[in-house]
């Protein structure tokens, strides 16, 4: 049998993508909140909470990006130059995000601004990634294999809309993981934030599944025809489920349900974005086929892939396991 | 003038990379460092051993989490700034990118969190084992890196289809004519680097007399690793020249401002090539010096910069010079190096102040070394982006140069703010020294506290 090597690749990128979306997610995610939580002992114990995983969290954006380049080269060089402004923007951000965390825990008196460097950093870099999911859904302009557009093509409201989706959606995973790594007062407030920004998530996935079957004719083409819509009703049924055992896990206070329901929801969110642009990777002219690299390049690196990502999986498990349990007062020594 | 795109995404690309790669040159050698006395900790038990890694480790972390956040920007520059290149040479440099990530990146983000964060928490051997794993993991990410990169200046095993470039062997592409060459130069750079920084720290505290112990430790390794590597350097230097001479000869007559290949070369201490009228002007130069290196013969030719038309010529100044800087620092690395073995077989190494307050304000030489080295091998394969099959100038994205200008200065802002913090944070960890009290490994799997790289438990 001849494998469809594009598409197993899709399929990897695509996990790879969700991988960094929800483990780095929840890093944002408690950075966003950052402003909320005034008391600097508490910033102290909620940074703890992720130190020792946000770099391997963010190793799996370089996985996505490179990965793009390894399997769909065409694709890459014409998304790149397309997004030019929000991905400098979302890496420039990431710089300060990321130094935050060393410099804030050395810094004496300019430890304020490196707070503001973590949160602001942070905010920036979900909107960006937003912007870019949402101009991707749009569409990008392309002639003769090459972005053909405008730098600012990008940037519409509709673009803004899923920026401000993707900060709130960071945001709950950011509480509801703070739910379940702390207790006492940061507990207390996580669960109220989660509860608000639950019902915000599911009002901007309500406008989102709204605004693009209405302005993208491939797209309500995709979901409404028959036999389509015989097969993905499912899709938002599961989703107002997923949304009701969150709501449900954060009303009776249990520590775990919340997060993994929130994952729930971006991975159905996730799963509704691939049904809209499915075959394309580059909406609307370009399919992971089109763009596919050189057969032998992608089994030279599929033949790495198939052993290396389990074992990395291994040990990404093994490192949660070793700093499992709640951060508790007074443990994260500075 | 215009602002040219190509030039301003040349800009950027050289800024940003040359940002990052000072600190793998670092993290590559410092990593090294540490796992080497996380291990003789546990093999004699001696606490200053254990004081030293600690210490060291916060320093690494501050460094690794620079280094790691400015290399992801690089990897999407490839697209953002070389989109032409991305599409036609993706199937090569792609694969070899990605084997960098699977292998290398989160072996050692991974370990990375139980090295600064698990002291007590998990057994000792674990903890040696992460410090080795990070280690390990910033080699391979040099080893996959520098294949792409010398697979640019030595293309091999490729057949070009409608301007796509397709692999034919990739053991061929992967082990490419200057990798090796390459790959042990770059490593042993930064092997050098650090040591130079730990020689550096350790005689400023024996100059101030304070933590005399771990100071004593920090010089007398230093010195025993820069006494067998500093010359080992000259030696892997010259034969990756060699080799170059063979693959690309232009860039050898830029780094020799060798203009007419008719005649044997001069070896040229100092000179200021004019490259309009295609001759040197104020030479100062060892007769034949160039052709006895580079051919063993006093009377041995080699290509001149005439030998190709103007427009595939490098921009030799930058060759030229930044080699003569790499070339005098390595010198100064091997005198360095060989009179601190003299003085520690004498038994004078901790109290030769004189030379104690050379060796301690020369830590910037290897940083500085790797930056010149790299402008000679990336400027030197000028015009070309992949030797012979691409120019610079066709690898471009399609984005407009006002675009590109307002990126350029951001990265300067951001780098600019990122980089003097960090130094003056480093300088604060330097100057608060090796703490005392240690906290003890466990024996098992504990959820004891987060000993982090930054507090002092
Ligand atoms: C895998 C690819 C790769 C790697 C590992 C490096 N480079 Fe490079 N470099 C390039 C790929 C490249 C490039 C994309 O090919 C550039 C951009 C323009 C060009 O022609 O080559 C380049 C240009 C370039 C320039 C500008 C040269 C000129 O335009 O005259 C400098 C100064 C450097 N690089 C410096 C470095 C440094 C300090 C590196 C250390 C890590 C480095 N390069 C590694
Ligand atoms: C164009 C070339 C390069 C690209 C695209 C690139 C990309 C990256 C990326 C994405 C990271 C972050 C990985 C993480 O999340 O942990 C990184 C870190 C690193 N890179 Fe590069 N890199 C380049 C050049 C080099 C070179 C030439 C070397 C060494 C010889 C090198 C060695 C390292 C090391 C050791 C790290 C670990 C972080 C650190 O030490 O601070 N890189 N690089
Ligand atoms: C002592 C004598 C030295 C010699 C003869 C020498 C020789 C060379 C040559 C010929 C190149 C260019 C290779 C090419 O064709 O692309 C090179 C590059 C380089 N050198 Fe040196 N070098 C010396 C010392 C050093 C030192 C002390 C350092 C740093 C600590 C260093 C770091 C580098 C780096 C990072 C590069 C670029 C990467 C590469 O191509 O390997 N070199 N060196």
């Amino acid at each position: 049998m001849e494998w469809d090597l594009p598409l197993i690749w899709a399929g990897l990128i695509g996990t790879a993508v969700a991988m960094y979306v929800i483990l780095d997610g929840f890093d944002l995610g408690i950075a966003i909140l950052f402003p909320f939580h005034p008391d600097e002992h508490e910033r102290d114990r909620i940074v703890d909470t992720i130190a020792p995983f946000w770099d391997g969290n963010e190793t799996w954006l370089v996985l996505g990006g490179v990965g793009l380049l390894v399997a769909f080269p065409l694709a890459y060089a014409v998304i790149m130059p397309a997004f030019y402004i929000p991905v400098i923007v979302m890496l420039l951000a990431l710089v300060f995000r990321g130094v935050s965390f060393e410099f804030r825990t050395i810094a004496v008196t300019s430890k304020p601004m490196w707070n503001v460097a973590f949160w602001l950093g942070s905010l920036v870099a979900g909107f960006s990634q937003g912007m870019i999911l949402g101009g991707l859904i749009q569409g990008v302009d392309v002639a003769d294999n090459k972005f053909a557009g405008g730098p600012f093509d990008f940037a519409t409201p509709f673009a803004a809309v899923c920026g401000v989706g993707v900060v709130l959606g960071y945001g709950l995973l950011g509480a509801t993981w703070l739910i379940m790594k702390t207790d006492g007062a940061i507990a207390e407030r996580s669960r109220d934030q989660a509860q608000v920004l639950l019902l915000a998530v599911l009002g901007f996935m309500g406008i989102v599944s709204l605004w693009t079957p209405l302005q993208f004719e491939r797209i309500s083409e995709r979901w409404f025809s028959t036999p389509n819509i015989f097969y993905l009703w499912p899709v938002p049924i599961v989703t107002a489920l997923v949304a009701l055992a969150c709501w449900w896990g954060l009303t009776r206070e249990r520590d775990n349900l919340p997060f993994f329901s929130a994952i729930g929801l971006f991975l159905l969110g996730y799963l509704g974005l691939v049904i809209s642009v499915f075959p394309y990777l580059v909406p609307p002219s370009l399919t992971i086929w089109q763009t596919a690299a050189a057969r032998e390049s992608q089994m030279f690196i599929l033949i790495g892939t198939l052993p290396l990502l389990p074992i990395i999986l291994g040990y990404t498990v093994f490192v949660y396991w070793v700093f499992r349990g709640k951060v508790r007062e007074g443990e994260g020594y500075h | 003038m215009e602002a040219d795109p190509v030039l301003l995404a040349r800009f950027q690309f050289a800024f940003t990379i040359a940002f990052h790669i000072i600190f793998p040159s670092f993290t590559i050698g410092l990593s090294a460092y540490i796992a080497t006395l996380e291990i003789m900790w546990g093999w004699t038990g001696r606490e200053h051993y254990g004081r030293l890694s600690g210490f060291w480790t916060k320093i690494f972390a501050v460094s690794f989490g620079m280094g790691v956040v400015s290399g992801i920007v690089l990897s999407y520059q490839f697209g953002t700034n070389w989109s032409g290149f991305s599409a036609a040479f993706g199937n090569i440099i792609g694969p070899l990118a990605g084997y960098e990530v699977l292998t290398a990146f989160f072996l050692e983000a991974t370990f990375l969190g139980i090295l600064l964060f698990g002291r007590n928490r998990v057994p000792r051997g674990l903890h040696i084992f992460s410090a080795i794993a990070v280690a390990v993991g910033t080699a391979i990410s040099a080893f996959w890196i520098i294949s792409a990169n010398s697979w640019m200046h030595t293309p091999v095993a490729y057949e070009m289809r409608n301007g796509v470039a397709h692999p034919l062997d990739w053991w061929a592409i992967v082990f490419n004519p200057s990798f090796l060459y390459r790959l042990t130069h770059m490593l042993n750079a930064a092997y050098l680097t650090a040591g130079f920084v730990v020689l550096a720290v350790g005689a400023r505290y024996l100059l101030a007399g304070r933590h005399l112990d771990e100071a004593r430790t920090m010089v007398r390794m230093s010195i025993g690793l820069l006494f067998v590597l500093a010359p080992l350097q000259l030696f892997l230097g010259d034969q990756h020249g060699l080799n170059t001479l063979k693959h690309q000869p232009i860039k050898i007559a830029a780094m020799e401002a060798h203009w007419d290949g008719s005649k044997p070369g001069d070896f040229h201490i100092f000179a200021w090539p004019d490259p309009a009228n295609e001759r040197n002007r104020f030479e100062i130069s060892i007769p034949r010096g160039a052709s006895l290196i580079l051919t063993h013969d006093p009377n041995g030719l080699f290509p001149g910069l005439t030998s190709v038309p103007k427009q595939d010529r490098p921009p030799i100044h930058n060759v030229f010079f930044a080699f003569r800087i790499m070339l005098g620092i390595g010198f100064f690395m091997i005198a360095a190096a060989l009179f601190g073995g003299l003085l520690l077989w004498r038994g004078r190494l901790f109290d030769t102040r004189w030379y104690l307050r050379i060796v301690a304000q020369t830590w910037w030489t290897g940083f500085v070394a790797v930056i010149a080295g790299w402008v000679v091998t990336e400027s030197g394969r000028q015009p070309w982006m992949v030797q012979g099959l691409m120019r610079t100038a066709d690898a471009v994205s399609p984005v407009p140069a006002a675009t590109v200008a307002t990126t350029l200065a951001m990265f300067v802002v951001v780098y600019g703010i990122v980089f003097t913090m960090g130094m003056y944070y480093i300088n604060r960890l330097i100057a608060k020294g090796p703490q005392e009290q240690l906290v003890r490994p466990p024996k098992k799997f504990s959820a004891g506290p987060l000993a982090a790289a930054k507090g002092d438990a």
